[in-house]
Formats: structure tokens, sequence, C-alpha cells
């Protein structure tokens, strides 16, 4: 599942990049006179020709409102996106379709299981249980929540290696502990979590699991069922779909027995003044006219990951941090922000007397995108000390190549500030 | 578009050794600026003597250009008026808003460095920070201020 044991799970024939590289036409282009390294895949991921293809062809052949229209277009954009729903069953093997809810993305996922299923089933004094290193939209969900209907938020502390201390994490799970919420890889350490052995953890002690799989999806294969968890939630924009797209999977029980998130159309069976009728999973939870071609979008992408093959990915993503860790690390004054055993292809860094947004500037200049800054998780800044931080992210189009442009631009800025 | 327009030596200078940096124990004012996008922070601290900024000092943490900014400022309004040090935070505005006439260089002197930073946007931001918090404590606010 990591990138430590990617090796074991013979990937296969190598990825032939290049000809991977054809079918996302952003990169072939130039900023500041030089040709573009995209390394801010963490952020947001490029989308290949397929799925650009799949949206022109949805608006252009067969744009309709889905699940009412009788005529031929309401069809075929009905059976396409209901297709689309299909295809995300397959790629995270949840048993039934009914468990697929598409959302917004990642954050309203996480939104949607703090408003209905906790709304409905914690109470005050309840426990909440995240990790140190969670992005912001694993946080707020819960204080809100919390202001609402007197829950408590408890953090399981990280190490200077940036993991979660099991030790700990295992201490703060208790009889009062009802949720956790925990994310698989982060998206500023790049630490892939055992989420298979807190999840057992928390079954131990009755509480119920979220997984926040922003980061894990476009990366490595993901088994809900395998996994054991209760809800999954991840965006279409950083497995290479569009934006405004998002998945939260939930366990059917669960979802059968929670309360609507929002109302409107398409949520309902019958309604009249004194009694609403809801619709069935999962139209209860997708009330209103739904991101069609983003999900009709996020499964060509799906449909382009699988073509390609995770495990390939997984080994030449492994590659590059391998290979980056060691280049970026040998220039001087660079310190690495996240230095897990188990590491997707994320690296953070800080560098003596630049700041990271300078790095950001100069780097752009050299047209090597990377993010600079919080990178929506303030607190792990303060768990190490920095304001911010400069963050690479990997995706399998990027080449060791590109590596050395990055490892050049910072040279670079060293230069400028010398 | 040169990086070095962006990062002069001059710039470059005042981020390694800003002038006027550290607290000032018996300030008349103080207030705090934030800039959450990059984390930039900074503590403004004001000497008044009638409508005269007697004594300026900064303290914090940020980037080039927002260091830079706040010390080149500290500089240019040491003895000031009020009305002057506005006068000015307007003129400098003007430097870093793309589509306004280039200000007139004697006004702004060494001020007009950071004329760069209006090719890039996004930094805009870093280098306003100190003169927003300025305006926000000279009109006596005590909340800190944030660029968002």
């Amino acid at each position: 599942m990591s990138a430590g044991t990617v090796t074991a799970l013979n990937p296969g024939p190598a990825l032939d990049v290049e000809r991977i590289r054809t079918d996302f036409p952003i990169l072939h282009q130039e900023i500041h006179g030089r040709p573009l390294v995209y390394f801010d895949n963490a952020a947001t991921a490029q989308k290949p020709l397929a799925v650009i293809e799949t949206l022109d062809r949805y608006y252009r052949e067969y744009n309709a409102n889905i699940h009412r229209g009788v005529h031929t277009l309401s069809e075929r954009a009905s059976t396409a996106y209901e297709g689309a729903r299909g295809k995300v069953r397959d790629f995270i093997n949840a048993a039934s379709e009914k468990e697929i809810i598409f959302t917004r993305g990642t954050t309203e996922s996480i939104n949607l299981v703090a408003q209905s299923w906790a709304r409905s089933n914690l109470k005050a004094g309840d426990e909440i249980l995240i990790t140190a290193m969670e992005h912001h939209s694993n946080i707020v969900p819960w204080q809100l929540l919390c202001e609402q209907i007197g829950t408590v938020l408890k953090v399981a502390p990280i190490n200077d290696r940036g993991e979660v201390i099991l030790e700990e994490f295992e201490r703060l799970l208790g009889p009062k502990t009802r949720l956790v919420s925990i994310v698989h890889i982060s998206n500023v350490l790049g630490t892939v979590n055992p989420v298979s052995r807190m999840i057992e953890r928390a079954h131990d002690h009755g509480a119920m699991v979220l997984v926040d799989g922003a980061q894990a999806a476009p990366h490595t294969p993901i088994d809900v069922r395998g996994l054991g968890c209760d809800f999954y939630a991840f965006s279409g924009h950083k497995l290479f779909g569009p934006t405004g797209i998002g998945v939260l999977y939930g366990r059917e029980e669960l979802l059968e027995a929670m309360p609507p998130y929002q109302g409107g159309g398409d949520m309902i069976k019958m309604v009249t003044f004194e009694k609403t009728l809801f619709n069935d999973l999962p139209y209860k939870f997708e009330a209103g006219t739904p991101h069609i071609a983003g999900a009709i979008g996020l499964g060509a992408a799906i449909d382009y990951v699988a073509g390609v093959s995770l495990p390939a990915i997984q080994a030449h993503e492994h590659d590059l941090l391998a290979h980056a860790t060691e280049a970026v690390s040998a220039v001087d004054g660079i310190r690495i922000i996240g230095t897990s055993a188990e590491k997707a292809g994320v690296l953070s860094f800080v560098m003596d007397g630049i700041h990271p947004h300078d790095l950001g500037t100069i780097l752009d200049h050299e047209g090597v995108a990377v993010r600079t800054g919080h990178h929506c998780a303030m607190p792990v800044m303060e768990h190490f000390g920095v304001p911010a931080t400069a963050r690479a992210s990997f995706a399998f189009y990027n080449t060791r190549a590109e590596v050395e442009r990055l490892v050049r631009g910072l040279e670079n800025a060293k230069q400028v500030f010398s | 578009m040169d990086l070095k327009d962006l990062y002069q030596e001059i710039i470059v200078d005042h981020n390694r050794q800003p002038r006027n940096f550290g607290p000032m124990e018996d300030a008349d004012r103080s207030l705090e600026g934030f800039n959450p996008l990059c984390g930039d922070r900074l503590t403004l601290y004001l000497k008044l003597d009638g409508d005269r900024i007697r004594d300026i000092r900064f303290d914090g943490s940020g980037c080039a250009i927002s260091v830079a900014s706040a010390s080149l400022m500290t500089e240019a309004l040491k003895g000031k008026t009020l009305a002057e040090a506005e006068a000015l935070f307007e003129e400098f505005h003007d430097l870093l808003t793309a589509g306004q006439p280039d200000p007139d260089p004697d006004k702004l002197g060494k001020l007009a460095a950071l004329a760069g930073v209006r090719d890039y946007p996004t930094r805009v931001k870093c280098a306003t920070l100190c003169w927003h918090t300025l305006h926000s404590a000279l009109e006596g606010d005590e909340k800190p201020v944030s660029t968002e």
C-alpha cells in the first residue's frame, strides 16, 4: 500500500512516461520561457485527454438533466452518470453502488458525515478522535459539530518524522470515542498512515471510522471492504478528474439510517406540504442537480488510471520520491519536513534563510510549479516550528529530469539570495 | 520579467539585515499584521510625538518581500508626520498597482526598489502587509490586521 512496500507488489513493466505525457496536453507549454514542470499534484492533478474529451462530448452530445426526463438525451446522461457510479464502486471495492454518494469533494463528504451521521448519532461529551496531521477539512467540520452539540475533539499527536504515535492514538481511544476520522496519506508530510491497524483498534472500542483519502486515491489501490472503514472520502480532481466532484463511500446500513444532508429535488420520492418521503440510497444524499459532467469525467479518469495500472504508478512515484529526496537533501541548507518510513510522493521542505514563498516565486521563474504555504494544515506547521513549507508533489507523468530542474531552481534561489 | 527586478540587491540586503527590527519596550502603539496565505506575521511598534512618528520598529517573520518592505518602511517613516505617512502609503500603493502611472521616484526614495512586485500579483500582499498594519495602528485599531 505504501511507498515502502511498493516493490513487493510486482509492478510489472515500467511506465512509458513519455507516452503518458502525450495524454496530458497542459504539460506541453512553457512558463517564463522554460518547459513547465508541474510538481503541485497534491493540490490538484492535471487532466488526461480522455477526461477532457469526455467532458466535451457530454456537453456537445448529450447534456441533459438526469433521472427525470423520458427523452433520449436524459436517458443517455442518466446512464453515463450511473455508469460512473459503478466505476467508482469497482475502483474502491465497495459492496454496492448504493454506498457511493457523489459530493463536491472530500470536504463536502466529511461535512456530510459530520452533519448527518455524527449530528444525529452523537451527544454532548462523546469524543471524536483525529490526528495532528489532518487537513483543515478534517478538523473544522468537527469543531463546528462540537459547537453545535457539545462533542469533544481529541487529537492524536505525531512524532518528528511526521508519523502518528500509535501508542498515543490507542491511549486516546476510550469508551467515549464514537468516531475516528483520519487521513490516509498526509498532504503535507506524505506519511502513509497504518489505517488498517487504526481502523481495527477504533472498532475494538466500538467507534466508527472515516478515512480522508484525498491524497490516497491517486497513489494507492483503495479497498474499502479490505480496510473495513465505515466511511471513505476522496476528490475527483486529485485523481486526474474534474474539480467539483468527489465521493463519499459509506456502509449501506449506516447510510440507510442517516438523515438527509440537504433537502431538495432528486432526494425525494414524494413531497406534500404535510410529509415528504425521502428517496432511496444513494439519491437520498444527492439533493438538486448534481455535477453530472463531473461525475462522468471522474468515471473517465478512473478508467484512465486503471489503464495505466496503479502498481506501476506506485513504483514510478516511489522511484521519483526516493530520487528527489536524495537530490533535494543534498542541496545545502535544506531540511525535509516529513520523513516517515512509509511515504507517498510528497516532498515538503524548508531552506535556511529563504522563505518558502520566495522559493515558490523563484522556482516559478524556472518553470517549476510547487506549492508554498501552510497547505491547509496550520497545526502541522506549528508542530514542526515553521510558518510554511515548499512542497513538491509528484504524479506518474513526472520524470527524474524534472526533479533535476527543481534542484537547479533551488541552487538558483541560493544565488539570488547570496 | 527578470528575477533580479523583484529581488533587487537592496531587498536582499534588508531581508538579511532588517533595520529597526525587534520589539520596542515603550511603544505608544503596537499592532499585529498577519498574512494567512503565507504565514507572514509582523508586529509594528510606534512612538508618536504629537502628529509626528518619533520612532518606529517592527518584529516578526515573513518572506523577503514582506521583511524588506517593513524594514524600508520604518526607515522611510521615522520623523514623518502622520499625514506624510498616509501620503507615502498612497504613493507606495500606486507603485504596486498595475496600470497606475509610475510614481515619482523622488517621493518614494528607496521604497521604489519594490516596484518589481507589481508584476507578481500574488506577492503584492507581502509588500503591503506592513503598510496596512501601519494604517490601522494610526487609526487606533487594536484588532490584528489580516490581508485576507
